[in-house]
């Protein structure tokens, strides 16, 4: 069954007088538990791809399903709701509060969780999942005392904390090492394997990508080829065009 | 969201930088603080004034007897003898607005000590609570005479400074005996000097006995002969009435033939009541003033027994001019507090409003993120804005603190008049939940209006 389905998305910015087109009628779907690498170059359109299957941002038109729920038609606060119950975003800076335990950091998405949960539940549960990523003992750091593979984890822990059927990530591994990197993607694997999570990572890097079930590329707006049977299959062609040592940043 | 995560996490921002936070504060802590003290200190210094206003007269009331008149001859104000001690008295008790209330009787005469004589200004006889009515209660020297004086007619006496002068040459008058008339009084107190009243009248130049003794034996005056449409019968009732008069034989000229017995029978005169030249009556308050009016002339009207359309046979007057003196200084006192209240809260308003703008700059990535796990923009609104007025409460707290202590210390070392004010606690608080309110909504609202994607991308 598939969780996400777009279809004819088209994005168009207005700047000043002009409209740009950045999105040119993408169509995709991306079915339950599966682990998607979108890859593209800068300016591709991916990061505003990204934005509307994240529902921070409403496509100009066409029809977006989230879990067979029409999405692109809500209100700036419905869309807010959607994120925190539906999906999770993990960044390339990772984006953990400053001076905030890592805790707290995981806690945070609860904060504005309809449902109330206790203070104890929420403790518990952000408990449980940091000691998910393998950082329960540094459950009392700042991100400042945490090495760069420790906040990304921590990041992933706090996209997990609502349950969501989808997770984001966004060049997750942009900022980390290659030895981390692998340590973060191999963790994106697990849980695509023991929760069934669908994933979908962003990315620019084929090493990346590769870890990846099944790749979608995007190039000048459109899908390149969407439905390509596995990602392997096509390194020979994309490697043009991307430098590996792009890993290391 | 709950109200005591959006507290809570506030709070966790504002610790995040407790710096800032503190610096931020300081602004409202600052303006509060000068708020209270200046309330305080303004309150103080109002009320002391209102003190030296009223120590003037201000509150006085002064109710004089009606008219009297002989064959459309008029005797002018104050001649009918219409007011008694008990009309003081029933004045004190039932009238609520009244604080203090003394007769008074006025005599002019010559008083010897020694080689020297002297004509006082006023020779007043009244009650104790005279003083008090005058707020005039600080002795110079020695005590007032006291309400069993004024009963027993006892010849005690109380001076002014410019008696002690003119009399005494400077020494002290205490037990000292002055003769006014052929009465010996002892002198039992000297008044604090009071100066000039608004007039220019000296104040000092008195001489205060009980109203009693002034009444009977100094004027000699008695039942009949205080009316000077009637002075001229005689004294024989006053006499009969009062033996005092005959121990003491002030009035010891007879122009007229004393009238036979028989004369007397056939004209009867009316038994009257003794009364009193004037009653002095003070108010609780200035703000009272026309209620104490309006008490003393119902009470008297019925103790009077005057009809309802006939007119008053006494009439009250006040110290109108000083009134509005008292009244537009308290207010200009306190229409300057407010104001310098209002700039200082203004500035510390300022202070915050600039921080938090800067502090929403500072933190748009994390605005960005909570957006993207889920807050809305209300959300965002309510933490800024809680943020803003948790700030402010709780430097108005520490402000109202700072500016009790501070009034405090100014009474304790330069000795000013300071008078803790609840509704400037109050008022502060209620100010500064105002300012954190209207100048964190702002930078709140900004916060709230930013687009999470553009949010993120921030640097």
């Amino acid at each position: 069954m598939p969780l996400i389905e777009l279809r004819d998305i088209c994005k168009t910015y207005h700047i000043g007088e002009l409209d740009v087109p950045v999105l040119k009628g993408v169509s995709l779907s991306v079915n339950e538990g599966e682990l998607v690498a979108l890859m593209g170059a800068s300016g591709s359109g991916k990061s505003t791809l990204m934005n509307i299957l994240g529902c921070l941002d409403h496509p100009t038109s066409g029809e977006y399903r989230l879990g067979g729920q029409e999405v692109s038609r809500l209100s700036a606060d419905g869309r807010a709701l959607l994120r925190n119950q539906k999906i999770g975003f993990i960044f390339q800076n990772f984006n953990l509060l400053p001076r905030t335990s890592a805790l707290e950091n995981v806690m945070l998405p609860l904060s504005y969780t309809l449902e109330g949960l206790s203070d104890r539940e929420a403790q518990d549960r952000a408990m449980t999942l940091l000691d998910r990523v393998g950082l329960s003992e540094r459950s009392h750091h700042e991100p400042s005392q945490l090495s760069g593979g420790q906040q990304q984890r921590v990041a992933i822990a706090r996209s997990l904390i609502n349950r969501p059927s989808l997770l984001l990530a966004d060049e997750p591994t942009g900022n980390l090492d290659s030895r981390t990197s692998a340590e973060v993607l191999h963790m994106f694997q697990e849980l695509n394997q023991q929760e069934a999570i669908t994933i979908i990572i962003v990315t620019h890097d084929l090493q990346v990508a590769m870890h990846a079930k099944k790749i979608v590329r995007i190039s000048d707006g459109q899908i390149v080829d969407g439905d390509p049977s596995g990602g392997g299959l096509q390194v020979g062609g994309i490697v043009e065009g991307y430098e590996s040592s792009d890993v290391t940043t | 969201m709950k109200a005591y995560r959006t507290i809570n996490t506030a709070l966790q921002a504002l610790g995040r930088n407790p710096m800032r936070a503190t610096l931020t504060a300081l602004g409202i802590i600052i303006g509060v603080a000068a708020v209270i003290a200046m309330m305080e200190i303004g309150k103080g210094s109002s009320a002391a004034i209102e003190r030296a206003i009223s120590s003037m007269g201000a509150n006085n009331l002064l109710i004089h007897p009606g008219t009297a008149a002989s064959g459309g001859v008029s005797f002018g104000g104050g001649t009918a003898t219409t007011l008694t001690p008990q009309d003081c008295e029933a004045i004190l008790q039932e009238c609520p607005a009244v604080r203090s209330a003394a007769p008074d009787v006025q005599a002019r005469t010559q008083v010897i000590y020694g080689n020297r004589n002297w004509v006082p200004l006023s020779i007043n006889g009244s009650t104790p609570a005279y003083l008090d009515v005058r707020s005039w209660t600080d002795m110079a020297e020695g005590e007032m005479f006291t309400d069993r004086d004024v009963r027993n007619t006892s010849k005690v006496c109380v001076v002014g400074q410019t008696i002690v002068r003119e009399l005494f040459s400077g020494a002290s008058p205490i037990d000292k005996k002055l003769r006014i008339q052929n009465v010996l009084f002892r002198v039992v107190g000297v008044l604090s000097s009071k100066g000039a009243n608004m007039m220019g009248a000296d104040q000092d130049d008195i001489i205060l006995a009980p109203w009693t003794t002034i009444k009977y034996r100094v004027m000699g005056t008695s039942l009949t002969n205080v009316n000077q449409s009637s002075s001229s019968s005689g004294s024989s009732t006053s006499t009969e009435v009062n033996s005092l008069n005959r121990l003491y034989p002030t009035s010891s000229l007879n122009l007229y033939p004393v009238p036979s017995p028989t004369q007397m029978a056939d004209t009867p005169q009316p038994v009257r009541f003794t009364n009193v030249d004037h009653i002095l009556a003070c108010a609780q308050s200035s703000d009272e003033i026309p209620l104490a009016i309006r008490q003393i002339t119902e009470l008297l009207r019925e103790r009077h027994r005057i009809r309802p359309n006939e007119a008053e046979d006494f009439s009250i007057r006040n110290m109108t001019e000083m009134t509005k003196t008292l009244s537009s200084t308290s207010l200009l006192m306190t229409n300057l507090l407010l104001s310098v209240a209002l700039i200082s809260l203004i500035v510390g308003g300022v202070g915050i409003m600039n921080i938090m703008l800067v502090s929403v700059t500072e933190r748009t990535r994390e605005i960005g993120l909570r957006m993207a796990v889920g807050a809305r923009s209300k959300d965002i609104l309510m933490q800024f804005l809680v943020e803003a007025i948790v700030m402010c409460l709780a430097g108005g707290i520490i402000g109202i603190l700072a500016g009790c202590g501070g009034s405090y210390l100014v009474t304790l070392l330069l000795r000013w008049p300071t008078e803790t004010s609840l509704t400037a606690i109050v008022v502060s608080v209620m100010v500064s939940a105002t300012v954190g309110i209207s100048f964190g909504f702002y930078p709140a609202w900004k916060a709230s209006k930013l687009d999470p994607i553009e949010a993120l991308r921030y640097e």
